[in-house]
């Protein structure tokens, strides 16, 4: 028997202040939101749409990164829990009168239970990486299709939320560009955003990033992994519920198209990967980024500058955008936007 | 089925098989781990000793056979379920939470004995100074090398506080002076804490040195167990081991 003569310990990585602490964390929170809580007075009236596209790709992008990026299941069908607090929200609402704030507990609520009903099928099949992508995907696509077809939720029609004479908190309604919309949202992303934060201090966010770096492992360690998968991913559905419920609130329209679309699971994807995968600031970076992206290409399909006049009239030029962004931001940054800055600092 | 465990013995493994693919890689396996005792199993490559740990952990389902866990049949329960009724293993292949630091790897473990934050930190904080990790334990552990490894793979069982360890060649890759302090902390915590250890080895001068009980394993069956000393000069050992020098280090 050879004594083996390994290189000694290792030279150990310089000592870092690693994982912020929470109260770091929510202090750059409040600060980002009294930043943010500005914008209604910077930005003229026309021009606050931006504002509220970037604070539902926001809420989605929060909710998708909880799920994929801290919990490594990667969900190519977010739109299905998106559609779920969409249609929950307009549903009771026209048909019972319900007020959103109810809907949204309720949306929410059954969002997490088809979550954890797609998660508990898809690991109890052993269903992995680009299959169980492709899962969430045909459940989306599947939800879409079943909203299309089924009579008591209007079909193809989907549902218009009727207008109200006047401005109602209970009923989350206001006039058209009124900044009480950009306020309300905004407190739902720094909700979302708590949670999050909280929830990755808690011993089953400590646990998904374990079962995420090594399930084995964490499995042999005691760590239930289906239970905390499904934890997971039903916080994950919840929150992008609440962006479904609001995003119908503020467009007072929704189908199965808008609600269950492949385009909404995109758009729940997209600003996570531009803005940095599994971290916390990312998602909100990236919606800041994409709102205003996807804002300008409605501008220009509707009234195209004279050198992109072939635009006129056609549609997806949103999705196309997207595409490119995503393909320059993994050549470039293949951690996002905040995921690189990060890497910067550690090595500095 | 009875949860009381007349036999004293902490492990209790019988006629445990296994095949892949028509390859018997464990045939016919028994084996009996008295509490309090170091059990270490050696073989040549390919004897079986990690599909045993597996299918003792609960990784691996037996085609047939038992495994009884403090009296009380453990086969084929999910290995957190195992590992909450009071057993650990680590992996030959290191299996770190790569995105944490050393310390969070070995909190996350502590975490799992259902305590609160703060008493997994301290937990996780004794076990890094018993492990000799402290000098690197916040640093990322995708940037360890692996003796560095080996040691959080094994300050992670240790930190769960488990009654019967299983340890799949913790002292490969670490250099002979490394070796000792490791040696002794196994030593120390059977003494201490009645911790009951079966470890796969091939660093015979830890296997004899520890070991109460010496198993030899080859093409998945048992070929020898009994003291340390008797079983290395056993004829079959040797042979399974083509004539290789056995006693030395």
């Amino acid at each position: 028997m050879t004594t083996t003569t390994a290189p000694p310990a290792p030279t150990p990585a310089p000592t870092r202040e690693r994982a912020q602490s929470l109260k770091r964390s929510l202090l750059i929170l409040v600060a980002i939101a009294a930043v943010a809580a500005c914008a209604p007075f910077v930005l003229p009236e026309s021009r606050q749409s931006i504002a509220i596209r970037v604070l539902i790709f926001a809420m989605m992008a929060i909710g998708w990164n909880l799920m994929s990026g801290y919990g490594g299941m990667f969900s190519f069908g977010h739109a299905a829990y998106f559609g779920i607090g969409a249609y929950t929200d307009t549903y009771l609402l026209v048909t019972f009168g319900w007020s959103p704030w109810l809907a949204l507990v309720v949306g929410a609520a059954l969002a997490a239970l088809v979550a954890a009903g797609i998660g508990y099928v898809a690991f109890r099949y052993k269903l992995r990486s680009a299959y169980f992508a492709l899962g969430t995907f045909a459940i989306a696509e599947m939800l879409r299709l079943l909203a299309t077809n089924t009579k008591w939720v209007n079909g193809t029609t989907g549902y218009h939320v009727p207008l109200l004479p006047e401005s109602s908190w209970t009923m989350l309604q206001f006039g058209a560009n009124a900044a009480e919309y950009f306020y309300i949202g905004l407190a739902m992303v720094v909700v979302c955003m708590v949670v999050t934060l909280l929830y990755l201090r808690s011993r089953s966010g400590i646990y998904t990033v374990a079962i995420r770096d090594n399930e084995d492992a964490a499995d042999a360690l005691g760590i239930s992994v289906m239970r905390v998968r499904l934890t997971t991913m039903a916080l994950s559905a919840a929150i992008t519920a609440a962006a479904g419920m609001f995003y119908a609130q503020y467009y007072t329209f929704v189908d199965p198209d808008t609600a269950f679309g492949s385009a909404q699971s995109v758009q729940a994807i997209a600003p996570a990967v531009i803005g940095g995968v599994a971290t916390p600031w990312g998602p909100l970076v990236g919606a800041l980024i994409l709102g205003p992206l996807a804002d300008l290409t409605v501008t220009w399909l509707r009234t195209p500058p004279a050198f992109l006049d072939f635009l006129t009239g056609r549609s997806g030029l949103d999705v196309v955008l997207y595409a490119i962004l995503l393909i320059v931001i993994a050549l470039v940054l293949p951690k996002g936007i905040v995921g690189s800055i990060q890497e910067w600092w550690k090595r500095r | 089925m009875s949860t009381s465990n007349p036999s004293g013995n902490v492990l209790e493994v019988r006629g445990v098989s296994k095949s892949f693919n028509g390859v018997h890689a464990l045939a016919d396996v028994d084996l009996d781990v008295p509490e309090g005792s170091i059990v270490g199993i050696i073989g040549p490559n390919g004897a079986g000793k990690t599909t045993f740990f597996n299918v003792v952990a609960g990784a691996l389902r037996p085609d047939s056979g038992h495994v009884r866990l403090f009296g009380k049949d453990v086969t084929g329960l999910p290995p957190h379920r195992i590992a909450h009724a009071g057993m650990a293993r680590t992996f030959q292949l290191m299996r770190p939470f790569g995105s944490m630091t050393a310390r969070e790897n070995v909190v996350a473990a502590a975490l799992t004995r259902g305590g609160s934050h703060k008493d997994a930190r301290l937990a996780a904080d004794e076990v890094i100074d018993a492990t000799g990790m402290a000098a690197w334990a916040d640093a990322t552990s995708d940037s360890l090398h692996t003796a560095a490894l080996k040691r959080l793979e094994l300050a992670r069982v240790l930190a769960i506080r488990p009654r019967i360890l299983l340890l799949d060649e913790v002292l490969a890759g670490l250099v002979p002076a490394e070796r000792a302090p490791v040696v002794d902390l196994l030593a120390r915590l059977r003494e201490a804490e009645g911790l009951t250890l079966v470890f796969v080895e091939h660093i015979m001068q830890a296997v004899m040195k520890l070991s109460d009980t010496v198993v030899v394993f080859d093409r998945g069956r048992v070929i020898a167990s009994g003291e340390p000393t008797e079983v290395v000069a056993d004829p079959r050992v040797v042979e399974a081991y083509l004539g290789q020098e056995l006693t030395g280090a």
